[in-house]
């Protein structure tokens, strides 16, 4: 007894603490890291979807129609984006990305049938080539931005925030700037980036409402436009984003992934996806544009056709993303896990997307490294990937009796606990309570 | 003598306008009664000549490319935001973030520029005839800032490689940017740029500001290795000396 007695660890100070501490006090720098918010926080699967019942038919799983397809743009642009699936790739640089890995999330995208998008360091020539329907983000820092890549781009993505750092602009560290990237952002080689965390030539959303204005002009109202925020205020950020005329809004819970950033703001800043999808569609809703005129796309944590069904019954008209997108194509793969070791990491476990490493040729620029990455064979587990996310939320939809994914609706949703129920605004599995709300449900 | 394309935005949009300027490939265009609009002039991308007469609103020029903007006037927030290549010239004052992320090409501002003015400039350069605002050439990348006026408070904050040239005086400089000598390539450039611009100045009257490089890279200290090493150094010797410096992390 003595003996365990003496092995206490503390609650408080636990050895993860205590490690974060001695690093901390080594170094004199924040931890800086990839991947998004690691600790438990309320999620996806904290609600359950309602089958049907006595009240309910469901369709018949192998042959009734379950539509799976999302417009984008239709009344504004002269080109709406067309997605086959409402799965789309999220935001990710060449430069925290090696070019293989760029070009197997196009490949993926392609043959699935949805979109992919740029990230804070331009469009490549290769990344347009291998992406159909191509999402070029408008970022604080503008590198790489030109008309002509504008011009190119299949939509435009303004970028006020994301899910793993709302209020915090981009990084990439030096051992990733090589000479291309450098070029790409008109930045010396080998300095640590840090990106502007405010456009340069907009404040607020009046300004913002006239900058989507001049992007339309640029493109002669051709594509659509979206607005991404990190969530943090998404009631208010949405309907800021529809005042300001988007076609599209982008909603990033603090699930969201990054390919660097300090621990502390990912750990520690914005609202968990669950509580922020029903807040984004509580705008839509009273603002009359929702499930039309503008399109909610919800990202952070997205990693099944489960977490695609109930996204999209709180009121997601698509979901992204990005870490999933990374996993399939092989990040984290087991069979580099020696290698990840050697680093200090394991698989399943690698996080350190900054430090330009990664044995699986996915975050890093270095060749010998990104060589290992087949695009084709990674390319077609992104596509396999996709089209499992798609199969089972269309199992789910089918069992609610919905024949398009669209038709979910938070009445199909049951929450497993009282956060949950309270963050997702659907009543607690077995009861008719929704904490917070006047009225519960019926 | 050129036919000269007249568009009184009184009676026509500034869409109209645009999809004109878009689908030109050469000529000049006269721009009349603007009156504050946003846009005009964005995203043009031919060797055409536009003249604008009277005042516009935000992103005039917006992205520019080849051709030639002149205005008659003043400029709301972001004039020739982003602009890649051509020359675009403003007689009066052109309010926050003129030239923002401009990328090439040449502004000319005859007035005064406010706040941000060459925020984050890639290239292009930047010719003010009065004095420009707070947090001018902010994370300022590649180009030239040439001012003949004043510069008011943190000019050059966290700049990167771009070139600030000011006659007058400036307020403050921001973090990490520095006063540097003017060599015979600097004053090159500065007779180039003043040439061009069309103003009137002695390259000579100009003091040279850029990056001090030290926000480049994190610091990053690492005690444990200097121990196993046996020497006090880093911060160990700062401390003993009595000087321990910043971690360059902020």
């Amino acid at each position: 007894m003595s003996d365990q007695w003496h092995l206490r660890e503390s609650y408080t100070f636990d050895r993860n603490v205590i490690a974060e501490i001695q690093r901390a006090a080594n170094t004199g720098i924040y931890r800086i890291r990839g991947w998004g918010a690691k600790r438990e926080l309320p999620t996806l699967d904290d609600l359950v979807v309602l089958g049907a019942s006595m009240s309910r038919y469901p369709l018949e799983g192998y042959r009734e129609a379950c539509g799976t397809d999302v417009v984008i743009g239709e009344g504004r642009a002269a080109k709406p984006v067309r997605l086959d699936i409402p799965v789309t790739i999220a935001g990710m640089s060449f430069g925290s990305l090696s070019a293989q890995a760029k070009e197997a999330l196009g490949r993926g995208a392609n043959a699935a049938g949805t979109s992919t998008t740029t990230g804070d360091g331009g469009m490549t020539p290769e990344e347009r080539g291998h992406s159909r329907t191509l999402v070029y983000q408008y970022l604080p820092s503008r590198y790489g931005m030109n008309p002509d890549d504008l011009r190119k781009a299949d939509a435009i993505e303004v970028v006020v925030g994301q899910g793993a750092k709302p209020g915090g602009g981009g990084m990439l560290l030096g051992q990733k700037i090589n000479e291309r990237v450098a070029r790409m952002r008109t930045l010396p080689e080998g300095i640590d980036q840090r990106s502007a965390c405010r456009h340069p030539d907009w404040t607020g959303p009046d300004d913002l409402e006239i900058k989507i204005i001049e992007l339309r002009e640029i493109t002669d109202w051709q594509v659509p436009i979206y607005v991404k925020v990190g969530a943090a205020r998404p009631y208010y950020d949405t309907a800021l984003a529809v005042k300001a005329g988007a076609d599209a809004v982008v909603v990033d819970g603090m699930q969201g992934g990054t390919a660097a950033t300090q621990d502390v703001f990912i750990e520690h800043v914005g609202i968990p996806t669950i509580a922020a999808i029903p807040e984004a569609t509580r705008a839509l809703r009273e603002l009359g544009v929702h499930r039309g005129e503008v399109k909610l796309i919800a990202a952070g944590g997205i990693r099944s056709g489960a977490d695609v069904a109930k996204a999209m019954a709180l009121g997601a008209d698509a979901v992204s993303i990005g870490t999933a997108a990374l996993i399939a194509i092989g990040d984290n793969d087991p069979v580099y896990d020696a290698e990840y070791r050697a680093l200090g990491s394991a698989a399943g476990a690698w996080d350190d997307f900054q430090a330009g490493t990664d044995p699986a040729g996915i975050t890093t620029q270095d060749p010998e490294l990104a060589s290992r990455l087949d695009p084709e064979i990674a390319g077609r587990r992104l596509a396999n990937y996709l089209q499992v996310l798609t199969l089972e939320a269309q199992t789910i939809a089918r069992a609610c009796g919905k024949s398009h994914l669209h038709n979910l609706e938070p009445e199909d949703l049951a929450a497993l606990t009282v956060p949950a129920a309270a963050m997702a605004k659907v009543p607690l599995a077995g009861t008719s309570w929704i904490p917070g709300m006047e009225h519960t449900a019926g | 003598m050129t036919d000269v394309t007249t568009f009184d935005l009184a009676d026509r949009t500034v869409r109209e306008l645009n999809q004109a300027l878009h689908d030109a490939t050469s000529g000049a265009f006269r721009v009349t009664s603007p009156r504050g609009a946003h846009a005009v002039a964005a995203g043009i991308d031919a060797a055409i000549d536009v003249e604008i007469d009277g005042s516009v609103g935000y992103y005039c020029a917006g992205m520019h490319q080849q051709g030639t903007v002149r205005i008659d006037g003043n400029a709301s927030t972001g004039l020739a935001e982003n602009m890649m290549s051509g020359t675009v010239r403003i007689t009066g004052s052109a309010t926050m973030s003129a030239g923002a992320t401009g990328h090439g090409g040449l502004l000319v501002v005859e007035g005064n520029a406010g706040a941000r003015c060459g925020i984050s400039m890639k290239g292009l350069d930047i010719v003010v005839g009065g004095d420009v605002g707070h947090m001018s050439a902010f994370m300022a990348q590649a180009g030239n800032l040439v001012v003949l006026g004043d510069a008011a408070d943190d000019l050059g904050d966290s700049i990167y490689e771009a070139e600030l040239y000011v006659r007058g005086s400036v307020a403050s400089l921001g973090t990490d940017c520095v006063e540097k000598p003017v060599e015979a390539e600097h004053l090159a450039t500065l007779t180039d740029l003043l040439e061009r611009s069309g103003l009137d100045a002695d390259p000579a009257d100009f003091r040279r500001y850029g990056s001090a490089r030290r926000l480049y890279n994190f610091h990053v200290d690492d005690i444990a290795a200097e121990l196993a090493e046996g020497g006090a150094t880093g911060i160990a010797a700062e401390l003993a000396e009595g000087g321990a410096t910043g971690n360059g992390a902020a």
